[in-house]
């Protein structure tokens, strides 16, 4: 119990560190899905492929953010770029089936809330905001150690 | 794409992410089960684009978007390297974690390709 007041010398430990893989993942799918869009069909759905865009740059922007997040300007980024990212996938997977039409040409990262990415974009935000009130500035940081049963690699 | 080659890839790429995600959340450290499984997943990879390269020219064409195709396998080879460094970094049973869902993605982009491959776009 001894290492429990230690302060580390960055927050992005354990689990915190598994968050920012799975945004850095979705951030990569949203900016190859739009870039493929733009490229080869902008014409078609203008609207639909600049908003895959903005959620591929909220995605990075998110991504840097949880990272940083140690210095409270990268904090406060990385909420607003979490609640963008919340309002983005609840406001499209509404409209994506109550007027299906405007996306009916191709679908972006947040139609159907997320579901061709087993609603990942969905639980995302919500695991986000829970990362960043449980290590807001100045907050005791608890992280169980567990070193007892990490003995063995595989 | 190789239909047989495509499932081992996936079939590979799956059974190492379930290990480590299972392994990770039972408290095991990265180890020569994980990181030689991400190596052998890129192996893999890079396997894969001397077939994307070559299938065309030997008269298997992609029916889908090859941009789309490029995009995904390009990103399928970014993941394992920068999750292998990134977990390694703090080496801790998240890293075992962080390597599973790496894996589980490689899997899912990997099968996207070969659907991308063999349907043909709208």
């Amino acid at each position: 119990m001894s290492s429990l007041g230690t302060s580390a010398p960055t927050r992005m430990t354990g689990i915190g560190r598994v968050l920012v893989v799975v945004y850095a993942i979705m951030a990569l799918a949203a900016t190859g899905r739009s870039a493929v869009q733009i490229l080869e069909d902008w014409q078609n759905a203008p609207l639909a492929y600049a908003l895959s865009a903005a959620a591929a740059v909220v995605y990075i922007l998110a991504t840097v953010a949880l990272v940083k997040s140690d210095a409270s300007g990268w904090y406060t980024i990385a909420w607003i770029a979490i609640s963008f990212e919340l309002v983005g996938v609840i406001v499209v997977g509404t409209l994506s089936l109550t007027h299906p039409d405007l996306f009916s040409h191709d679908a972006t990262v947040w139609s159907g809330y997320g579901y061709g990415y087993f609603w990942v974009p969905l639980v995302l935000p919500f695991v986000g905001m829970w990362w960043l009130v449980t290590h807001r500035h100045g907050a005791p940081v608890y992280e169980p150690l567990a070193a007892a049963d990490e003995g063995s690699s595989w | 794409m190789i239909g047989w080659f495509t499932i081992v890839q996936v079939v590979v790429a799956t059974v190492v992410g379930l290990t480590a995600v299972i392994a990770g959340l039972a408290g095991r450290r990265p180890g020569d089960v994980t990181v030689g499984g991400m190596a052998l997943i890129l192996v893999l990879l890079i396997v894969q684009v001397v077939i994307a390269i070559v299938a065309p020219l030997a008269g298997n064409p992609p029916a889908g978007s090859l941009i789309e195709f490029w995009a995904y396998l390009i990103g399928a080879l970014l993941i394992p390297p920068f999750a292998v460094f990134w977990a390694l970094v703090e080496r801790s049973r998240w890293s075992t974690v962080i390597m599973g869902v790496a894996a589980l993605s490689v899997a899912i982009m990997v099968w996207r390709m070969n659907v991308i491959w063999t349907t043909p776009a709208l």
